[in-house]
């Protein structure tokens, strides 16, 4: 049992407006979904479209089918009513255009005259919210206290928009009330209703980040929106930087000079900051870069989703330096996991990498809230006696760690880090073995930054005949997969990388060579996952499914592959 | 209190008769009168001769990319506001490679000195055009003459608004040592462009070339931002020093709320003391 429900119009429109009142109150109420946004590089006109779907359990990705098509213009209706289901329904505007005679699945609502009858034609997309929250059989009531909470200190707008919902209400209820069910509510309480952006933003300032600096990308921005956004009530300050060269080059400055710092952007700016990540390598200085994919190359598609920078994240950046590379699989675990990427940084004294990418940063679900106290804090500073004066910044240890103090922190104690090749002191050096001594040291991290990786999460049938591997945001829609594959007979699990770089090895090599088929699942053209596996264990993956249209995994597609595959 | 040969360490890698020992003895000289700690002090800079300063004064370095000098010195101040952040690069490295963060920090106006060692030429790469090479000069690769005007960097900063702008000569050590003094007691971005020969690669702008231009004007109105303005574009037979505006206006820093009380870098953090952020997804 589950509602499908697509908002779709011109940019600029309100689809998101819509999305994020339902949603909120949806969750709010304790129900469990999932909301995804397709949306065109423009800020008018062009067609954008928003799926929710309300599931029992937990939604982990939007389907094709349509059970409510709200038709914010006409073309919305003809490039949708295909995937409407029969017993579907439009919520349109007859205002505005009108559906052909045959069509019998309207529910007509003036949304445009009823919010200019409430006192502005701006709320239209709370008219939409009525009539949806009727067609659904709900009340008004959480949408109301929701709005009362947004405009609380706008006076009177809460109000107006409550009379323009309970228009929506009365106008929808004459055509179809309660026409869909919802599926039962979660049982736990207090569920988020929460973005991916949103779920970095926030682990980065909870993980004690003090520092963001960015040039605005797609789909990166959102992180940067929010850290913002508290940067006037918490100490985290977030500059805007004239390119992505200043971006990365300032963020390395304020963790030199002490605070976590991060930076995120997307494929094209994190070309140009490949620089300062090599910088931030060489002078082994604790950085976080997110990286939001989206299709490349060059300017790419900007408001889509791509899987297509994994090998680049791994080896962007000239020289040779240990770093790691996390991604985002769900908003569940990249809370924790941005955190973890911290941790490493400080730890190691070493870039890290966060791959997120448009799918994951858009998309809103309803989590358990997060629990803050599994967020670490440990800056691994050296205090009084743990290093020798004077200090040497790149003091050759057996683990390649040098003791890190900051600028500042011991009177007649300084700290020099160089771009070029230097001595443990930090000054420049050209000899040979100096040279190799210092590569030696820092490459000495890899052992131990390897051993900290996660395994791949192993989820669906514990001796599978079908292996599928993926990683990063397809998480929720393979395990969907997983679990209908199962149900059909197939003896299907999934093996899935949170942590990529440095590659962990241990499940992929006991568990490839037991199963009938692996295949792997990447949102890009090249399979870039399969031949890291194939380049660092030798071990060959039988097939691969690729989408890179731009747009994310849809269940369906996964198990229609699967399926082929055996079949062939 | 610590003299000024006590900043000095390392061996230099410079040729002989190079402007940047002058810059050096001077800093030296500068730190030294100002009663600054070598903790308390951090020196960034990009690459180039002038850019391997930071291992020849002591001081907290950060010997940065090329052309990045300024980024990673916005960040520590944002970091560690209690530092003292001098930033010092050559011409090519400040105003080519950098010219965007020159820019927009200049607009920022954070609280840092801007030494710029200015030859007017590629010293690191041996001796090719840099933005203030002037017109004409003919070089391994500018095998014509330089075809475009030279940058002016000090006329660039006043337009863009900096409250501190000046320019010294190695030749004058005492003033260059003075100016330095009051760039860094300047609240907010302090540019001071500092002619100095490089005996090894321009051998048109030679000590003796700047030495016989070089004079002191008398300037009435050190807010005058017109006639700094007028003052930063002779060039040629005469060539003004001193400091031809000092102006303050409010510093970046004082417009970053998170910087009100101690240095971020020394605060201490506990993630649940922000648990309460996940409420308004609620």
């Amino acid at each position: 049992m589950e509602v499908n429900i697509l908002v779709g119009g011109a940019a600029g429109q309100g689809m998101e407006t819509v999305m994020n009142l339902l949603g909120k109150a949806l969750v709010r109420e304790g129900y469990g979904l999932v909301y995804t946004k397709d949306y065109m590089s423009r800020v008018r006109g062009g067609h954008n479209f928003s799926r929710l779907r309300i599931a029992g359990g937990k939604p982990w990705s939007t389907v094709e089918s349509i059970d409510v098509l709200v038709a914010l213009n006409e073309e919305t209706y003809n490039l949708h009513r295909e995937k409407l289901v029969p017993s579907g329904r439009i919520i349109f505007d007859p205002g505005h255009f009108t559906l052909p005679e045959y069509e019998d699945r309207g529910v007509p609502v003036e949304l445009q005259k009823l919010a200019e009858e409430a006192g502005g034609k701006v709320m239209a997309n709370t008219v939409a919210v009525g009539a949806l929250l009727v067609l659904i059989g709900q009340q008004g009531e959480t949408v109301e206290e929701l709005l009362k909470e947004t405009f609380a200190d706008k006076k009177g707008v809460a109000e107006k928009n409550i009379t323009a919902l309970n228009s929506g209400m009365d106008a929808a209820a004459r055509y179809c009330s309660a026409c869909f069910t919802l599926p039962p509510k979660n049982e736990s309480e207090g569920m988020l209703f929460i973005d991916g952006n949103q779920v970095l933003g926030m682990s980065a300032l909870a993980s004690g980040c003090r520092f963001l600096s960015a040039y605005p990308m797609t789909p990166s921005t959102g992180v940067m929106n929010y850290l913002a956004a508290k940067s006037r009530e918490l100490p985290v300050v977030v500059e805007q930087a004239e390119d992505e060269i200043a971006a990365i080059n300032m963020a390395i400055g304020a963790s030199y000079a002490g605070v976590r710092a991060m930076t995120c952007t997307s494929g094209g700016g994190f070309s140009l900051m490949t620089e300062g990540l090599s910088l931030a390598g060489m002078i082994e200085t604790p950085l976080v870069i997110i990286v939001a994919m989206r299709p490349g190359p060059a300017t790419g598609l900007p408001t889509r989703t791509e899987q297509g920078d994994l090998e680049y994240v791994i080896h962007g950046g000239h020289g040779e330096f240990p770093r790691a590379v996390l991604t985002a699989t769900s908003h569940e675990d990249a809370f924790y996991r941005l955190n973890k990427a911290f941790e490493l940084a400080d730890r190691y004294q070493i870039p890290v990498l966060f791959l997120s990418d448009q799918n994951f940063a858009d998309t809103h679900r309803s989590v358990e809230s997060f629990d803050f106290s599994r967020l670490n804090y440990n800056r691994y500073l050296a205090e009084e006696g743990q290093f020798e004066k004077p200090y040497q910044r790149y003091r050759l240890t057996e683990s390649g760690i040098s003791p890190r103090i900051l600028p500042g922190q011991f009177a007649d104690q300084v700290v020099l880090v160089d771009s070029d090749e230097h001595d443990e002191n930090g000054n420049i050096i050209e000899g040979a073995e100096p040279r190799q001594a210092m590569v030696d040291k820092r490459m000495r991290k890899m052992p131990a930054l390897a051993e900290e990786m996660d395994e791949p999460d192993l989820y669906g049938d514990p001796h599978p005949e079908t292996l599928l591997i993926g990683w990063g945001s397809t998480y929720g829609v393979m395990r969907e997969a997983v679990d209908a594959l199962s149900a059909s007979g197939v003896k299907t699990a999934m093996l899935h990388f949170s942590d990529i770089w440095p590659l962990p090895q241990k499940r992929l090599r006991s568990l490839l060579p037991a199963v009938k088929m692996s295949c792997c699942v990447e949102n890009n053209c090249t399979g870039q996952l399969a031949s890291i596996i194939r380049r660092e264990t030798g071990l060959l993956i039988d097939r691969s499914i690729l989408k890179y249209d731009g747009r994310p995994f849809l269940g369906h597609e996964i198990i229609a592959e699967v399926e082929k595959n055996a079949e062939s | 209190m610590l003299r000024a040969e006590d900043y000095l360490v390392g061996e230099t890698a410079w040729c002989p008769g190079c402007g940047n020992f002058s810059i050096r003895e001077s800093l030296s000289e500068a730190l030294s009168e100002l009663e600054l700690q070598p903790h308390n002090v951090l020196i960034c800079s990009g690459i180039g001769q002038a850019a391997k300063i930071p291992h020849y004064i002591r001081a907290n370095g950060f010997n940065g990319l090329h052309g990045r000098a300024l980024p990673p010195a916005l960040g520590a101040r944002m970091a560690n506001k209690d530092l003292k952040v001098i930033v010092e690069s050559g011409d090519g490295d400040s105003y080519g490679e950098g010219g965007n963060h020159l820019i927009h920090n200049i607009r920022r106006n954070p609280d840092l000195a801007h030494f710029v060692h200015d030859n007017q030429v590629y010293g690191l790469t041996k001796g090719q055009a840099s933005p203030t090479s002037d017109q004409g000069m003919i070089t391994g690769v500018q095998v014509s003459g330089v075809a475009v005007p030279a940058l002016n960097p000090l006329s660039l900063a006043l337009v863009l608004g900096a409250g501190f702008v000046a320019r010294c000569f190695t030749g004058e050590k005492e003033h260059l040592k003075e100016t330095m003094i009051a760039a860094m007691q300047f609240e907010g971005y302090a540019l001071v462009d500092i002619l100095q020969p490089c005996p090894s690669f321009n051998k048109v702008n030679t000590f003796g070339w700047y030495k016989k231009r070089v004079y002191f004007p008398e300037i009435e109105n050190v807010q005058d931002w017109s006639a700094a303005m007028e003052m930063s574009r002779q060039w040629g037979e005469k060539i003004p020093l001193g400091i031809f505006y000092k102006s303050s206006r409010p510093t970046f820093e004082s417009s970053v709320v998170a910087l009100e009380g101690e240095a971020l870098a020394w605060r201490s953090f506990d993630p649940l003391s922000v648990a309460h952020v996940q409420n308004e997804f609620l």
